[in-house]
């Protein structure tokens, strides 16, 4: 039995050390779940004027972080496209330091999904997300807290599995 | 290894400064707040390049975190309340010293606990390879000495 010690023991590691392979280490969970959205008033590009988080207040709804210069954001466009369309979810496009030119064309390019596009220009808003890597969706409640965060592009397996759910249990 | 960057840190903070020179602020004169931004920047990751300071690095999100810093020190904060500012933001993640708490538990104890469990199978093993010496039998060392005196013939 004991001779077999060293044996079990490279065992052990070599399952922890694999399942550590299969996790994602730039996924980082957000330590804002369950907390009051952060306040903030940005500039619409969509219409001239403001818009700060509390107009929404009574309504679940997506925050999409998204930038021009965003490959993963080409990729999840369409998803987004289809959701505007389907669901009476408003999604809210955080266009992140990004030109504002650069981004109108874009949008008018690949269609608009968004209720609202507000310019981050600076990362300030961003920041106060605690956004670290271009896409990011949060899913913000009724009450305006943020229930989920979804890292990286929006594919229809994500939006059906995580934020569909998170949506329909946040306006309840 | 971190130590032996440390003479690199503020060369590579004066050449971001350079770079970013429109964003820096007139603190960027005050050697007091440049001293305390490389302070605390080597001791926060950058959450881009998640194996650089954010001292050493030059991504976006990484000048964006050094301009939210720099703030901070010209507001007066201290070093534990802007670690917490950006801690209530990112996570224990941004911190190359995660706090000690429950979930960290393993984190901290274990490799002392590794160590005080291997020098105890050191101790162990170094003591079976030299036991101490037994105790010699007092009638053995008798017949011995009688041996030795040539006293023992009767019994032979």
């Amino acid at each position: 039995m004991k001779r077999y010690l060293p044996l079990m023991i490279f065992f052990g590691l070599a399952v922890l050390l694999g399942i550590g392979l299969t996790l994602n280490p730039r996924e980082l969970p957000s330590v804002l779940i369950g907390k009051p959205a952060p306040q903030f008033e940005l500039d619409r590009l969509d219409t001239p004027g403001q818009f700060s988080p509390s107009e929404l207040k009574g309504k679940a709804w997506l925050l999409n972080v998204w930038a021009s210069w965003c490959s993963a954001c080409i990729q999840e466009h369409p998803v987004l496209n289809d959701i505007a369309k389907s669901y009476d979810f408003p999604i809210v496009g955080l266009n992140y330091k990004d030109q504002d030119r650069d981004a109108k064309d874009w949008l008018a390019l690949r269609g608009n999904p968004y209720k609202v596009v507000i310019a981050d220009r600076e990362g300030r808003v961003g920041v106060d997300y605690g956004v670290y890597g271009v896409p990011e969706t949060f899913v913000i409640d009724k009450a305006g807290r943020i229930v989920y965060k979804h890292i990286g592009p929006v594919t229809q397996q994500v939006f059906k599995d995580k934020l569909l759910p998170e949506l329909q249990k946040a306006q309840r | 290894m971190k130590h032996s960057f440390y003479w690199l840190m503020p060369l590579l903070l004066a050449f971001s400064l350079t770079v970013s020179a429109k964003t820096a602020s007139s603190i960027a004169s005050n050697p007091n707040a440049e001293a305390r931004l490389i302070e605390l920047s080597a001791e926060l990751r950058c959450l881009v390049c998640q194996n650089e300071s954010l001292a050493s690095s030059q991504a976006p999100l990484a000048e964006d975190l050094r301009r939210e810093v720099r703030e901070q020190i010209a507001l007066g904060k201290d070093n534990s309340e802007i670690i917490s500012y950006l801690t209530d933001r990112y996570g224990d993640f941004v911190t190359y010293r995660p706090p000690f708490k429950a979930r960290t538990v393993l984190l901290w104890l274990l490799p002392p606990a590794l160590l005080i469990v291997g020098l105890i199978l050191l101790w162990l093993r170094l003591r079976r390879i030299t036991p101490p010496a037994a105790k010699p039998d007092a009638d053995a060392i008798k017949a011995l000495q009688q041996e030795f005196d040539g006293k023992n013939h009767d019994r032979d």
